[in-house]
């Protein structure tokens, strides 16, 4: 079977001024479809970059990237935004949703540039999305009115709308305290158990746990890549928190 | 390109969403267009206006004034006529063939006396032919005859405003008045006639045999001027010409030197006054237009504050697929959204406002389809030239720098 993303010797060099900064420097990576990857490494690793790079938001500036056997390094500004439209879905640390818009239609933006309308019923595959969260009660808020957790979850329901090859997320518990990061990361695991491909970047040690394959970063150079035979499970570690609350309030 | 309505659709989202700050940015749009209109249209209303006067003032009438500035530094030998007088009038009305009716006007104002009541008007001595010159009637009574007019007769026919203040509703026929002291009866009253092109009431007036005028009130040898009226519309210009030449001959210029005199057509007169208007028009209209340049800055102003603001919302929509056209698009929607319902506002706006005015005071606002269409065509025009730049900016943004600003 054909990878879905296939790096060959990806680097990246960033102009800051009259200093280079080699932020990739050579990176060779291969993801399976179905795959529940982690990216880990220190700031500065360059694992952001290669985030970037994978999620067609930046462009390398050499070596070749193959997402979907479709040659991505070589296409125009307009392809990548269709590329970014089509195969990815993100999911940032700051969640990034638009301000004073509903749930529903935070969720419905990326149908919106569904040029080649994909997706029939866009509302419906909104709805739909927010179900899959576990969102379906709040599709009506607003941003503000919702807690960091939910607000993640509908970013995540943005990222899965476009049924994309695979859903990115860029440190996607950064913003949220232990407890709401376990309940989003179980949302990863369920969708991935749905068969959906999911790469993340961390620097927490404990959040990679959940993935089964953990690729470590230092200088732009990838360091060790690991399989993780027995992910921990996100649910029971919920549910043996929600014991330990339980008992302290006894 | 996506479908032009579902980014309309997202640009009325964000401008309701901000509906403070998008109706202050059109108020410079609604405020310009407003301005533009009621001021054009108060110009080609003042026009209108003066191109009813051309028809009720009679079209065929030849006015004969001095003129005192062509006489540069040239001496005239003594005992020279250099003005107008009563004889003029007469050899016009002798010699003249083109021309149909002919009255001195000899001009005075001051205060009249009668019924216990006191009045400032105008008093203009004239010929009996004025009425049928200025397309004049008499109400109620009589006009004055030739016969008064050689007999100096003490009469007045009386315009209605000075009636009103004088007699109120008293029948002023065969009452005394006073005029600076010298008593006249009067024996007529004129038809209304209404306010004239410079807003003036022509109402308020007394008329007087010339002679009685001249001998009592003035008591100079010169006239003010001469109304003649030609036989037809065709031959006012030839009419001119002949006034011209018996009048040369009245005050003895040489070939070759200028008149002392003028001698108008009333279109010639009614032109130069709308030439005025239509200066004053153009004037208003250029300033109003500025307004309205203006208001285009202003929302490019806020269009630039709007992308700066929203950045990350740019770089959320360019990291789920919008690509910089869509972007660009929908910033200059929104410019060309506020900018034209601005305009329609304005557009109301100007209507209500000529339509206060027109019921309440006594300008006229003539609004017209062309400058409505024109200043509305404008403003969309100012929507697209003033958020191209802002919207170029969006649109060029890197995403990643666009979702990592604060």
């Amino acid at each position: 079977m054909k990878p879905v993303i296939s790096i060959k010797e990806i680097t990246k060099i960033y102009h800051v001024g009259e200093i280079q900064v080699h932020a990739l420097r050579g990176v060779d990576l291969a993801v399976q479809s179905g795959e529940f990857l982690s990216i880990m490494g220190a700031s500065g690793s360059g694992k952001s970059t290669l985030m970037n790079v994978i999620g067609c938001l930046d462009v390398p500036t050499s070596g070749s990237y193959h997402l979907d056997d479709i040659d991505v390094s070589s296409l125009s500004r307009d392809a990548y935004a269709d590329i970014r439209n089509e195969k990815i879905g993100f999911v940032f640390q700051g969640f990034n949703l638009l301000p004073r818009t509903s749930a529903l239609e935070n969720v419905e933006l990326p149908l919106f540039y569904d040029r080649r309308h994909r997706i029939k019923n866009p509302q419906h595959a909104a709805r739909e999305a927010l179900e899959r969260v576990g969102l379906a009660d709040r599709m009506h808020h607003v941003p503000s009115q919702l807690s960091g957790g939910q607000q993640q979850r509908v970013a995540i329901a943005r990222a899965l709308v476009n049924q994309p090859s695979i859903l990115l997320a860029d440190e996607p518990t950064g913003n949220l305290d232990s407890r709401t990061s376990i309940e989003v990361m179980s949302v990863f695991q369920e969708l991935n158990g749905q068969g959906i491909t999911v790469l993340l970047v961390t620097h927490e040690e404990d959040i990679s746990q959940y993935t089964k394959r953990i690729v470590y970063m230092r200088d732009g150079h990838i360091l060790r890549d690991q399989k993780i035979e027995k992910p921990v499970s996100a649910r029971q570690d919920l549910e043996k928190k929600m014991e330990e609350a339980d008992a302290a309030a006894l | 390109m996506l479908q032009l309505s579902n980014l309309l659709k997202a640009s009325f989202k964000s401008i309701m969403k901000n509906r403070m700050r998008s109706l202050l940015t059109s108020l410079g749009i609604i405020i310009g267009v407003g301005a533009v209109i009621v001021m054009v249209g108060i110009g080609s209303g003042s026009q209108k206006r003066i191109a009813q006067e051309i028809s009720s003032m009679g079209s065929n009438m030849i006015v004969v004034f001095p003129s005192f500035s062509q006489r540069g530094g040239v001496s005239r030998g003594a005992g020279s006529f250099n003005r107008l007088t009563m004889d003029d009038a007469d050899a016009i009305r002798e010699e003249a063939t083109l021309v149909e009716h002919v009255s001195a006007i000899v001009m005075s104002a001051g205060q009249v006396i009668g019924n216990g009541n006191n009045w400032n008007t105008s008093i203009q001595g004239v010929d009996p032919d004025y009425l049928n010159i200025r397309m004049w009637n008499i109400a109620s009574g009589e006009f004055f005859s030739d016969r008064d007019i050689r007999s100096r007769k003490k009469v007045a026919v009386l315009g209605v405003t000075v009636v009103e203040n004088i007699f109120g509703d008293l029948d002023p026929i065969g009452q005394k008045i006073r005029i600076r002291n010298t008593p006249f009866r009067v024996i007529g009253v004129l038809e209304e006639k209404g306010q004239d092109a410079r807003g003036q009431d022509q109402d308020d007036i007394i008329l007087a045999p010339s002679t009685t005028v001249q001998s009592r009130l003035t008591g100079e040898r010169y006239i003010n001027m001469i109304n003649v009226s030609a036989v037809s519309l065709e031959s006012i210009s030839r009419a001119q010409e002949e006034v011209t030449a018996i009048l040369r001959r009245q005050h003895k210029i040489d070939y070759g030197q200028e008149n002392d005199f003028m001698v108008a057509n009333q279109t010639a007169i009614t032109e130069m006054a709308s030439e005025t208007s239509r200066i004053m028009t153009t004037l208003l209209g250029a300033v109003a237009a500025v307004s309205l340049v203006v208001g285009g800055i202003g929302i490019m102003n806020i269009m630039l504050v709007s992308v700066t603001e929203r950045t990350r919302e740019i770089g959320i929509r360019m990291s789920v697929g919008a690509r910089g056209r869509d972007i660009l698009t929908q910033f200059l929607l929104e410019s060309v959204v506020l900018s034209i319902s601005g305009g329609l506002i304005g557009i109301l706006l100007s209507i209500g406002i000529a339509f206060i005015l027109n019921t309440w005071t006594d300008i006229h606002v003539a609004i017209g389809t062309g400058i409505v269409l024109l200043s509305f065509t404008f403003a969309g025009t100012i929507g697209i030239f003033f958020g191209f730049y802002p919207a170029r900016k969006a649109a060029g943004l890197n995403p990643i720098d666009a979702l990592r600003y604060e």
